[in-house]
């Protein structure tokens, strides 16, 4: 992002500071009602003794330490696949003029539009045959080939130059050993910027993995996040700050430390 | 040889996309030509019947109706938030990084921990909301619980969550605009709503429209907040497809008419993905 530009107006920097200041205080608000007692959450009072008693009772309410063990194993798992099937399909795509390249590309494509999540009742019903109804990896199997990321690869692919292939050919490299030595490190900036999205679109998804577990052994933190949250748990609201705050910590903190990277990724994926 | 390799590396993620895409999309159109079996009745051929109940459905048409109002509502104030959003943050003001960070920052929560903040404030009588209102003397307002306030309050919390997302692309566009134009805008001593009105703003409009496109689509996945706030209702005011097509199939076990009205949500995204189509189409030739 442009560093210089021109001044911006008096009136419009105060206007830009006041929007800016109204669309943090949700999450300002949040904050303030996470570290303080019950009691002071409707009554605002700079004053207020701070607390960490929202978060350990949070922590201790819902299975919070094994929803996030969820998270993250789903994350993980969903990453690794999605760069393997993503690398190789993008691969393909862009180096081999197979039969029928372009009607599978297309076939490809559909995915963007016609999300997994879309599709709950026959991914259910799919999963239901394969025995994954309340597995973690039923969670990840309807993402890990995303058309996104197969797109995403090949256009970066292209953009390498053939003559870097062909010299690692003279070399004595094997198809995928050029796969492997040339286009994958070439590609890193790609990787880095999928990986973002991927991990944030997958700690935040909420429906799929709703319909799909059915136990804490199983449910990530969106899910455990709503069950705990739902006004008939008769939780506190300090307390579903506190929660709330605690689920999206990690990806929050990520995304204060590389803002640009986030910002980017996410262009790229709403662009395609 | 080429072919070989090249299919060789396809399979894995052309077996996925197959089982999880492809496939479903077209188990479910043959669905709802079925009913739904039960033990004691296998499903059997229904022909149009499910069709015909849809059609019958006044909750399908409330859905629907929701849905365009939801669009309605949150997309063009989204979409001009965000537009003024980024005219702000691309010029230098201070504390940028702050104001941009303020901005994006509700792009990145789940629409779950989004529904959860938001529901504190739409709570009567301790929600912030009625806490202001009581300040001026307003009555406490069940916000979420009056059809007639409902749809507004999904759709504040929409915006304020999805301006962020859309500014970043604005941001883009005005960042590729030569700045030459500003400086000769400056000579002929054109005023800043000028500039915007008559040069800013046309030059955004691929990015408006790519936007439009995309929020339009969105807006129809957009049902996660349902779950935390209203459930769809009161009596399914605020009620979504996505989220009606989860209660069919998941609450009522009625998998043919959840499949029915699959159908109809695909029809509306394959759509919208004809006009998106068009649209890259255009762009292409644009540059």
């Amino acid at each position: 992002m442009r560093v210089l530009g021109k001044k911006l107006p008096v009136l419009e920097t105060t206007a830009a500071w006041l929007l800016a200041a109204l669309w943090i205080a949700p999450l300002a608000y949040a904050f303030w009602a996470a570290f303080h007692p019950a009691a002071m959450a409707t009554h605002f009072d700079l004053l207020a003794p701070l607390t960490l008693d929202n978060f350990r009772k949070a922590w201790t309410y819902a299975p919070f330490p094994r929803h996030f063990l969820n998270t993250l194993i789903l994350v993980t798992m969903v990453l690794a696949a999605q760069l393997v099937l993503c690398t190789l399909a993008g691969f393909a795509f862009a180096r081999f003029d197979f039969a029928g390249r372009n009607i599978a590309f297309g076939l490809v494509l559909v995915q963007l539009m016609v999300m997994p999540e879309v599709l709950i009742v026959e991914n259910y019903l799919t999963m239901a045959k394969l025995g994954l109804v309340d597995t973690i990896l039923g969670i990840g199997l309807p993402y890990m080939a995303s058309a996104f990321g197969i797109f995403l690869m090949r256009q970066t692919f292209k953009t390498i130059p053939r003559e870097l292939e062909e010299a690692a050919r003279v070399e004595g490299c094997s198809m995928i050993g050029v796969l492997w030595r040339v286009y994958v490190p070439l590609a890193r900036p790609t990787y880095l910027a999928y990986a973002l999205v991927s991990v944030s679109y997958h700690w935040n998804n909420f429906l799929w993995p709703l319909v799909i577990t059915n136990s804490v052994n199983t449910r990530p933190l969106t899910v455990g996040l709503a069950i705990f949250g739902a006004p008939e748990s008769g939780v506190d609201w300090a307390v579903i700050s506190a929660g709330t705050l605690m689920a999206v910590s990690p990806l929050l903190v990520a995304f204060l430390l590389f803002q640009r990277q986030f910002m980017q990724s996410f262009m790229q994926a709403g662009i395609k | 040889m080429k072919n070989v390799y090249g299919w060789l590396l396809l399979t894995p993620a052309a077996i996925l996309l197959v089982g999880f895409t492809h496939y479903p999309a077209v188990a479910t159109l043959i669905d709802s030509f079925f009913t739904t079996g039960t033990v004691v009745r296998p499903s059997k051929f229904a022909g149009l019947a499910n069709y015909a109940s849809l059609a019958d459905d006044p909750i399908f048409w409330q859905v629907l109706r929701n849905n365009l109002y939801f669009a309605a509502a949150t997309i063009p104030t989204s979409i001009a938030i965000a537009m003024l959003m980024a005219i702000w943050v691309n010029d230098r003001l201070p504390a940028r990084a702050l104001v941009r960070m303020s901005y994006f920052t509700p792009t990145i929560l789940p629409m779950v921990a989004v529904a959860n903040l938001w529901l504190f404030f739409y709570t009567p009588q301790i929600g912030l909301l009625d806490k202001v209102g009581a300040m001026f003397g307003a009555a406490s307002h069940n916000w979420l619980g009056d059809p007639s306030t409902v749809m507004a309050c999904m759709a504040v919390m929409t915006v304020w969550k999805e301006a962020g997302f859309f500014m970043i692309f604005y941001l883009a566009a005005l960042q590729s605009l030569p700045p030459e134009l500003e400086e000769a805008a400056k000579v002929e001593g054109a005023s800043r709503w000028y500039y915007f009105r008559r040069v800013t703003f046309p030059l955004l409009m691929p990015t408006t429209l790519f936007v439009l496109v995309n929020a339009t689509i969105n807006s129809f996945k957009l049902v996660d907040h349902l779950f935390i706030l209203t459930k769809g209702g009161p009596d399914n005011a605020s009620n979504l497809l996505l989220y009606y097509i989860y209660q069919v199939a998941f609450s009522f076990f009625d998998t043919a008419y959840a499949s029915t009205l699959t159908v109809v949500l695909l029809a509306l995204l394959a759509g919208m993905a004809i006009i998106q189509f068009q649209l890259i189409e255009k762009r292409v030739h644009y540059r």
